[in-house]
């Protein structure tokens, strides 16, 4: 399977549950390797071992189960992984002060009303979802792979994620959605890729596919477009 | 007045000291405090200057292994082999000096087995995903085995050339006559304190035990963290070894037997929350305190000391009730 992401484009990627999705976005976000193939980045090929180099190269990806912990407050969430520190060599300490106040501005842009100093453990889910989301705009991103965001919020809370991913869109990033909702997709997404059992079954523009016809690729009721 | 997006971000639910206040170890602390005003009028013995250095010196023991137990607690495992790895440490160090070598050579052997136990345990945990219950179990049996053997299961009181300076170590009072090993104490809870708040490494403690899952996908070295961490508790089991070696003057195999169960019990008194994620520095020294407060009020009220047992346990099944009951509440 081969495939390329533009910036300023939504990638729907969509799938029957095992078809290979999570994997493949495990795999750019350097969770898993690739045992053969390669990845460019911007015409350089990207050999990613870790989620830390993923991020470096501006891969940032938010996770189907959001990957938060409940006993750390949000903006520790936020940074997990790359907490700010401040100090000279061996003696450096974490530096409260301005994670608090980066967390605040990412979820005043977000226009979420989440609290940095407030555990996760007490948050609702949009609060969770802006957590997660948040930390993909730390730094600045080239790609953001959404696994499933939809999943498991209420109908009011997709609607504000849907408009995050609009929004990250706007800025110019690349962003990879999964879902298994294809109303998202088709709300969202200008193009649509259909995997089945490890391989990449359609590639097109949503303008020129319909859900009928998506749901035909997933079940492999149409073999390929 | 609206409350624009502005104020709710920068506002915070609870202050630092509501949370204290709220907190497990804080009614633990208030207990061992009415239990100590208690005491202080209902016997004259208790509020002594050498009950109080009795106190405040068979607290360390437990409590320093408690620092190193808390961070275990913390990522969600256990250490079940910190009384053995004291009693290795122990005979390591006083069969070095028995055999004629200095007091810096044994010290140094003792640490470095302690540590050596500590990657032991941490690597099978980490690595090879062992649950740290059957590792550290298993480990409790190796680790006093060994010092039977390196021993000769005998009882070892000559330690060299360098027998007193190992005597004033651990028994000594160098500072304004607090006893050493509070001193040791003290210096250890603040350190571990000061990493648990404001290092990195302690930041991803509370992460791994709090989801060790999105440890792992968010770039946390989920497993270095981990042996790390056994090698910490090893290591506070090593140090307190070398302190009682020189506080009591002697090493037989028994010491340490059944201490796990002790330091546990102070860490979880202490508002460590075996689930992980949860537990302080200060929580295991309060936890300690209890535990010693209880053991010798017994004594002092002439109650006999089959008791013990029974108060120990009632304090642990307390202090864990009045969390589950403030967790009731908020889930409600």
């Amino acid at each position: 399977m081969s495939f390329a992401l533009e910036a300023g484009q939504v990638v729907g990627l969509m799938g029957d549950n095992g078809a290979g999705k999570s994997t493949l976005v495990k795999m750019i976000a350097g969770n898993f390797r690739p045992s053969e193939g390669t990845m460019r980045l911007e015409g350089r090929d990207i050999v990613l071992h870790r989620p830390v180099e993923a991020r470096q190269h501006g891969i940032e990806i938010v996770h189907q189960d959001l990957a938060l912990c409940n006993n750390l407050t949000a903006a520790a969430n936020v940074f997990l992984g790359r907490e700010l520190r401040r100090g000279i060599g061996p003696f450096r300490v974490l530096d409260y002060k301005t994670m608090y106040r980066r967390a605040g501005e990412i979820f005043k842009e977000l226009k979420s009303e989440t609290r940095p100093r407030d555990l996760v453990k007490q948050m609702s889910g949009g609060q969770r979802q802006a957590v997660a989301i948040g930390r993909t705009m730390l730094s600045e991103a080239k790609i953001v792979l959404m696994d499933e965001p939809t999943a498991a919020i209420s109908v009011r809370q997709v609607a504000e994620v849907l408009n995050l991913i609009r929004e990250l869109r706007d800025r110019g990033i690349a962003v990879v959605l999964i879902s298994h909702r294809m109303p998202d997709v088709f709300t969202v997404a200008d193009r649509v890729i259909v995997m089945r059992r490890g391989r990449k079954v359609a590639d097109k523009a949503i303008a020129a596919s319909s859900p009928e016809e998506v749901t035909g690729l997933i079940t492999g009721a149409i073999e390929q477009v | 007045m609206a409350v624009t997006l502005d104020q709710t971000i920068a506002q915070k639910q609870r202050s630092r000291l509501a949370e204290f206040v709220g907190g497990q170890t804080f009614w633990v602390l208030i207990a061992v405090l009415l239990a100590c005003l208690f005491l202080s009028f209902a016997t004259d013995s208790f509020a002594t200057a050498k009950n109080l250095y009795n106190i405040t010196r068979n607290v360390t023991f437990v409590a320093i292994i408690a620092l190193g137990m808390t961070l275990v607690i913390i990522t969600g495992g256990i250490d079940l082999s910190v009384g053995s790895v004291l009693c290795l440490c122990s005979m390591v160090l006083a069969v070095t000096m028995n055999a004629g070598y200095s007091i810096e050579i044994g010290i140094t052997a003792a640490i470095v087995t302690a540590l050596v136990i500590g990657a032991f345990n941490g690597v099978l945990i980490a690595y090879l995903n062992f649950p740290p219950f059957v590792v550290t179990l298993g480990m409790l049996s190796i680790a006093r085995s060994l010092a039977m053997v390196a021993s000769n299961n005998t009882v070892v009181f000559q330690f060299g050339p360098d027998h007193d300076k190992l005597l004033a170590l651990g028994g000594g009072a160098w500072f304004f006559g607090i006893a050493n090993p509070v001193l040791y104490m003290v210096i250890l809870a603040l350190l571990t304190g000061f990493v648990l708040r404001w290092t990195r490494f302690g930041r991803y403690i509370f992460a791994i035990g709090g989801n060790e899952h999105a440890a792992t996908l968010t770039g946390v070295p989920v497993r270095r963290i981990k042996v790390a961490v056994y090698m910490i508790s090893a290591l506070s089991a090593g140090i307190a070894g070398i302190v009682q070696t020189g506080w009591l003057g002697a090493v037989t195999t028994n010491i340490g037997a059944g201490m796990e169960l002790q330091v546990i019990a102070a860490a979880v008194i202490g508002g460590a929350n075996l689930a992980g994620g949860v537990g302080t520095a200060f929580g295991a020294l309060v936890g300690a305190a209890l535990i010693e407060v209880i053991r010798n009020s017994l004594g002092l009220l002439g109650i006999n000391a089959f008791w013990q047992g029974t108060f120990i346990g009632g304090a642990i099944v307390l202090a864990v009730l009045f969390d589950r009951i403030r967790n009731l509440r908020q889930s409600e």
